[in-house]
This record gives structure tokens, sequence and C-alpha cells, in this order.
């Protein structure tokens, strides 16, 4: 048996064309993998094919049924919700009731019944990611989880996910900051597999 | 999946989210009618079934584009589409949750309106009764067509010209039960006909919409 997340020579396209071809990694319990790569470089595609929104070209990714928690970009958060209405409606979908923990780890007790409206940029992204934590899953697939967090808030993400492995989760991260978490790292830009443009960068319009 | 009932049922019910938009659309067309056609109480009489009902339909059109462009805007569909729930489940949510906040009041505030036209009678419990059957079927077929359309910007175009036609079967059913049932013949067969169009609906659209989604969130 391997680790919980098994991706292997996986080709991942966007709009038809590869983006990255001969991506490989194992994640096992308790470790996280960090993604590191250009804007464009095909790191949303791979994170999206990993979690099953985007079928891959070549490859597989070997992964339980049901273990994959993802978060992208776009936090899902409904604006005339409540903060713990949101959460609460996320914690029902998954099967799970209690919420608190999740209010806690990212410091949202006292913004409970705050419509999410009125939050800033950077506390509805710590509510998008405290939904993480009421999937009760064990594989987190994150795209750039620390967007607009202000260096205490990436903070209690890294403690939230340093709790999740020590809890036999696992996490693959896509991010360009420093997260202090012990984890593996991986450079998706050898695994390019197209030449975009003529000056050889990637083309901003992936993304 | 009844709790992704409840929030979009909380969703439209709060501030913006378009509960009673469709009701002040067929209200509005409603009491024009009389109006613009004249008062002229035989001729009225005789349109009213048809009115209540295209009234009805495009009130119903006006909200689809709703049942997931707001989802995917927000992120909420994707995380959606990897949640412990089946995507034809989502859609048959979806579709119910739109037919609760306006098919049924539609439904409800359709007899009131029936006044305004002088629909005859024996006319009333046929209208309900078509139009309780009739509309779930525009709520799904209209979840499907919002379905195929969700990843457009703009999409509510393509998606009035998509589902117009789908709606058309159920618009002629349907007037033809309330037409026939106010003046007082048979309306079994059309009866029959509307409910077997609903029940396909019901039955076939959410595997459609859903495979239509998957395609559109890659």
């Amino acid at each position: 048996m391997g680790g919980l997340l098994e991706v292997k020579d996986l080709t991942v396209q966007r709009g038809g064309i590869a983006v990255l071809s001969g991506v490989g990694f194992t994640l096992d319990a308790g470790a996280a993998l960090i993604l590191r790569g250009a804007n464009g470089s095909g790191k949303t595609t791979l994170l999206r094919t990993v979690a099953g929104l985007q079928p891959p070209m070549a490859g597989t990714v070997r992964v339980a049924p049901d273990a994959i928690a993802y978060a992208a970009h776009a936090d899902g958060v409904k604006a005339v919700l409540t903060v713990a209405e949101n959460l609460r409606f996320w914690a029902g979908v998954y099967g799970s009731v209690a919420i608190e923990d999740a209010l806690a780890a990212f410091d949202l007790g006292g913004l409970a019944e705050r419509p999410a409206q009125a939050l800033s940029a950077g506390q509805k992204r710590r509510l998008g990611l405290a939904r993480l934590i009421v999937t009760g899953r064990p594989v987190w697939v994150l795209d750039e989880p620390t967007v607009s967090l202000d260096r205490a808030a990436v903070g209690l993400f890294a403690s939230a996910v340093q709790a999740h492995l020590a809890a036999g989760g696992a996490a693959l991260i896509a991010t360009h900051i420093d997260l202090g978490i012990d984890a593996a790292e991986l450079d998706v830009t050898p695994c390019r597999a197209i030449a975009t443009t003529a000056q050889g960068v990637f083309d901003e319009a992936f993304r | 999946m009844i709790r992704l009932l409840i929030r979009d049922l909380a969703l439209a019910v709060r501030a913006g989210g378009g509960f009673g938009l469709g009701l002040a659309f067929f209200l509005i067309v409603i009491v024009l009618v009389p109006f613009g056609v004249g008062p002229e109480t035989v001729l009225l009489a005789r349109i009213a079934p048809g009115i209540l009902w295209i009234g009805a339909l495009l009130a119903c059109l006006l909200s689809l584009d709703r049942i997931f462009q707001l989802d995917f805007e927000d992120g909420s569909l994707d995380l959606l589409a990897t949640a412990p729930i089946p995507m034809e489940g989502v859609v048959a949510v979806k579709a119910l949750a739109h037919w609760l906040t306006t098919g049924l009041p539609l439904v409800m505030a359709a007899p009131f309106l029936g006044v305004m036209l002088n629909l005859p009678g024996p006319g009333y419990a046929w209208l309900v009764l078509s139009l309780v059957l009739g509309t779930p079927a525009l709520s799904m077929i209209g979840a499907f067509g919002a379905a195929l359309t969700v990843g457009l910007k703009r999409g509510g175009l393509l998606l009035s010209l998509l589902v117009l036609p789908l709606y058309v079967p159920t618009l002629i059913y349907g007037t033809e039960v309330a037409r026939r049932g106010a003046e007082g013949l048979a309306v079994a067969t059309p009866l029959a006909l509307l409910a077997g169009i609903t029940l396909a609906a019901v039955a076939l659209l959410p595997f459609a919409a859903a495979a239509a989604l998957r395609v559109n969130l890659r």
C-alpha cells in the first residue's frame, strides 16, 4: 500500500492542451507537499485534476473516494449568510455537526454571527479555510490558500495544517510564500509540457 | 441534500435573493393584459388560460440563470462537485428550490389573477392543477438549460433560446388543460400528457444537467 494520494505520470490539460506532463508524487499520512511554480505554470490545473474536477489527459491519480477536500481561489462563501451559517451548511453537507473547532482554529469566534458580506477579504479567506476542518477529509488540496491573509492569519493557517498532518492527514498546497511547515517541495516548472510563447514564458491566460 | 435545499431557500428569501421577482413579473403581466386588450369580458375569458400560462412561463424563465450562475461565480459549485453529494442530487435539489421559490408562488397567485381575466368558474381548479403539474417541468428543464450555459458570461440570452422551445410542449398541454376545464370539456388527455412531460423531465434531466455541469466545470 502506498500513501493517501499517489500521482503517477500525470499529464494535465487546459482547454485540450497539455500543460504539465510527467508529474508524479506520493503523499503519505502526515506529509505535506508544497507546489511551486510561476503564475500560469499549471498549478491550479494540476490541483483541479487531482481533486477530480477535470479528467487527466494521461497518467493516474490514485486516492480513496471522498478523501479530498479542495479549496480554490474562490471561497464559496455566501455573502448573505452569516459566518456560522456558511460553516454549518458545509458541515451538514459533509455530515459533521461541530463547527466550533473550525471557528476557533481560524479565530472566527467573534465573527460567527456576522454576515459574510461584512467580512474583509482576509476574514472571508479564513472562513473559506475553516471549511476544510469541518469536511473531516484526510487529503487537503489547496490552491494558494494564503492569498489576502495577514501574517497572523498565515500563522493560524500553518498551525491548522500542522494539526491536520499530526492527525494523520495530508496536504497538497500550491503557494508562493514560506509557510513555515516542514514539507517537501515540488517545482512544476520542469514538467512543463508546452512552449507557450516565443519568449518561453508561461502564458498568463492559463490560470 | 436537505441542507442544500435549506440553504438555497434561505438565500432566495434573503436580500437580493430574487424571491418574488417572478411573482411580481407574473402579477404585472396579468394586471396589464386587461388594459391592453380592453374591457371585453368575453374575449378576456377566452384568452385567460393562455395568458396565465404564458405569464407563468415567462416569470419562471426570468430567474433561471440564478440557479447555478451565482454558485459558479463564488466557487461554491466547484466545492459542491467535490462534496459527498452526487451532482445529480445537487441539480435535483436546486431545481426543487427554484420551483418552491418561483413555481409554487405562481401556482398560488394564479387563481386570484384569474379573476382579473374573467376566467370562467369551472376553470379555476383546472388552471391550478395544470400549473401544479406543469411548473415543476419548467423548473427542471430550466435547470438543465442553466447547467448548459453556466460557464458563459451573459449566458441569459442563450439560456432563453435553448429553453423556450423545450417549454413549448408544457405550455401547449398546460393551456389546453386550463382551457378545456374552463369550457367544461374532458381534460384527461392533455392532463396525462402534461404529467408525462413533467415526470420525464424530473426523471431524466437531472442526469443530463449533471453531465453538462461536469463538462462546464473543467
